[in-house]
């Protein structure tokens, strides 16, 4: 894993909202991780944990309050200039969570699709564009009869599929998924899921897999990251974090993982994550009082404090 | 013994009669309706409601007359001609219908145009000052229709830049623009109107202006809140993420999808200028004579309602018209472009 290349690296990032009244949301608060090359970082966490925040911060949605996100060994926020800007949009791209909500609904699909080959100048001429958007179509599976009908049109994992091949149109080597698959039909997830993981296959993406489902992240991802109320607690290769979890949060979050198998649902215990607290209950998300990653195997990081490191080395298998 | 049976039951096919049927992924994805567009798609919705296409052909009828009105009676809308004043409507063949030149004076009725020796039938009678009505009335429409579409659309043009802008930048300066909307609110409106037609010359310009001057801010709130409602959604951030300038997604992005909205608004604003100018020209603070507008028309016909209801209750109709239709049409647009009902 070390000698590989890093593509991103995120650095003590926070987002901080402000909602008014000197009250603030700190959505993401001091997140450091990496995502190397061709890998596919899962991110899981509780609903409002901050996993979308922090995908929309790395791809400059929001500007961040704090910290650094270097791509490619350079600083991607705070950028001036439209050109270097217009080079960052090219090189990473993003999948949104509503299929729904993310296409423009006065919009033919080719339209669409073509979005980003035409603001970034892709095609030369109108025959161009209009085959490239045909092939994307049938990248994911549509056809080029597709390009002329409006999004109203298709049914939910066609347009998730639409909205792929929309960020794949500038030939990006970064994706961030922001829980491409929750808003669908089960039968759908598996055919999206699988079409991502041929394209990762096909041009060596690089993915940030945003997700709530662990059997779904498991699955396409490499290494996971679990967040808790805006900061990881464990970071490790997927195999192994299923095979040994070690942080409390985690363990409570795969105990909540439903098996088709009544035998053992039947004895399945669900264990609940109760986060010690320095201060008064309820403030829970004022104080930072979460430690930060500490390595207890290589490649295996948890958040823990000095006293906890013993405890949590002799639960490794 | 049902297994059996079943069993049983199978061998008695040949497999030879069977044929594998491949699933073709390719046709699953097929789409078998007709593309339709936001437009194709609302005007098959409004052509399903009958009122709104009536109200529709109500008003293109009334626009096509207000302009070729006066050339069908031949006469002009401000000549004056003492000698016919005030004769009552006469269309020939339409006597049975009260178009019959009488009207009653006292107890008896009078046929005005054998007592003022007139050969010729004036459609809908002559004002005071024996101009023909039915020129005048088609005139005023003109005046009116012109005035409620120019506010409507300066409404419009100011509204939705104004709130736009308001909703596009959003933070601060989306705080202080609704400040001094909010300020301008306050005003009492009549009084600004007043003052307005006081200080400068009583006119259509200075009408239209009058209206406008608050009338915007209306549609700016309604573009504002659709703005701040499109612009967090996540086609917006998509075209965001691949670099679209503010251009791009100001007209590409969010003009379009609140144009629905826009309409339905002018539809609405229309009628409503169209009666605030009535009103202002009933009170007195309208178009000043000789130009007819339906307000003015209207003042002038009900100061003789009791002999002559005519002069009211043409130009009345022709106002009751124009509104009804408008509001019917603007109430099947609103149907027709429901958000709701399509994603």
């Amino acid at each position: 894993m070390e000698n590989r290349n890093k593509l991103l690296e995120v650095k003590n990032l926070k987002q901080h909202f402000n909602i008014g009244r000197g009250r603030v949301v700190k959505a993401v608060d001091g997140l450091s991780f990496d995502i190397y090359e061709g890998e596919v970082l899962g991110l899981v966490g509780e609903s409002g944990c901050g996993k979308s925040t922090t995908g929309r911060s790395i791809i400059g949605l929001y500007e961040a309050t704090d910290g650094e996100v270097m791509f490619k060994g350079e600083n991607v926020h705070g950028k001036k200039s439209r050109k270097d800007k217009l080079k960052f949009n090219r090189a990473m791209q993003m999948i949104f969570q509503d299929p729904y909500a993310s296409l423009n609904p006065r919009m033919t699909v080719g339209d669409i699709i073509a979005e980003g080959i035409d603001i970034h100048g892709l095609a030369k001429s109108k025959d161009e564009r209009n085959n490239r958007v045909y092939d994307l179509l049938e990248t994911v599976g549509l056809t080029k009869e597709h390009a002329s009908r409006y999004p109203h049109e298709f049914s939910g994992g066609q347009r998730q599929r639409i909205g792929i091949a929309r960020a794949l149109a500038v030939e990006p080597d970064f994706i961030i998924a922001d829980e491409p698959i929750s808003a669908l039909d089960v039968s759908i997830q598996a055919q999206v899921v699988n079409l991502m993981k041929k394209l990762q296959r096909d041009r060596s993406l690089t993915y940030l897999f945003i997700a709530h489902d662990l059997s779904m992240v498991k699955y396409i991802s490499d290494r996971i990251g679990v967040m808790y109320q805006g900061h990881l607690v464990e970071l490790c290769s997927a195999d192994r974090l299923y095979e040994n979890p070690v942080h409390a949060y985690t363990k409570s979050l795969l105990s909540a993982i439903p098996l088709p198998d009544p035998e053992h649902e039947r004895t399945r215990k669900r264990i609940v994550y109760d986060r010690p607290t320095s201060g008064p209950v309820g403030k829970s998300n004022e104080d930072s009082s979460i430690p930060p990653l500490r390595e207890i195997e290589p490649g295996h990081f948890v958040s823990m404090t000095d006293a906890e490191l013993e405890a949590y080395q002799a639960q490794l298998v | 013994m049902a297994e059996q049976n079943s069993n049983a039951k199978a061998e008695q096919f040949d497999s030879s009669l069977f044929q594998q049927v491949e699933f073709n992924e390719q046709a699953g994805e097929r789409i078998a309706g007709k593309s339709l567009n936001f437009w194709q798609d609302a005007w098959m919705r409004l052509r399903k409601n009958k009122a709104a296409i009536i109200s529709l052909v109500l008003i293109i009828v009334i626009a096509i007359m207000s302009v070729a009105g006066p050339a069908i009676s031949g006469r002009d809308a401000y000549t004056q001609t003492i000698t016919q004043a005030k004769l009552p409507p006469k269309v020939t063949g339409l006597e049975w219908a009260g178009f019959d030149g009488m009207a009653t004076l006292g107890e008896t009725p009078i046929d005005f145009y054998k007592q003022k020796q007139v050969k010729e039938n004036f459609w809908f009678g002559t004002d005071h000052l024996g101009r023909d009505l039915w020129s005048r009335v088609w005139e005023g429409t003109k005046i009116s229709l012109f005035i409620g579409l120019m506010a409507a659309l300066i409404d419009v043009l100011v509204g939705v830049t104004y709130g736009g802008i308001s909703a596009y930048y959003g933070g601060r300066v989306d705080n202080i623009m609704q400040r001094i909307a909010e300020i301008l609110t306050g005003v009492p409106n009549l009084i600004l109107i007043i003052l307005f037609i006081l200080i400068l010359e009583p006119g259509i310009t200075t009408i239209i202006l009058a209206m406008t001057i608050t009338g915007w801010i209306g549609m700016s709130r309604l573009v504002r809140g659709q703005i701040l409602k499109l612009k967090n959604q996540e086609f917006v951030l998509a075209a965001r993420t691949l670099g679209a300038s503010s251009a791009r997604l100001v007209f590409k992005h969010l003009i379009p999808n609140t144009l629905g909205t826009i309409i339905i608004s002018l539809m609405f604003t229309i009628p409503g200028a169209i009666f605030f100018e009535a009103f202002l020209s009933f009170i007195g603070l309208g178009l000043a004579p000789p130009q007819p507008s339906l307000g003015t028309l209207i003042n002038e016909g009900y100061k003789e309602l009791k002999t002559f209801p005519f002069l009211l209750v043409v130009p009345s109709t022709v106002l009751v018209l124009l509104m009804i239709s408008f509001n019917m049409l603007a109430d099947g647009l609103r149907d027709a472009f429901d958000p709701r009902l399509r994603r």
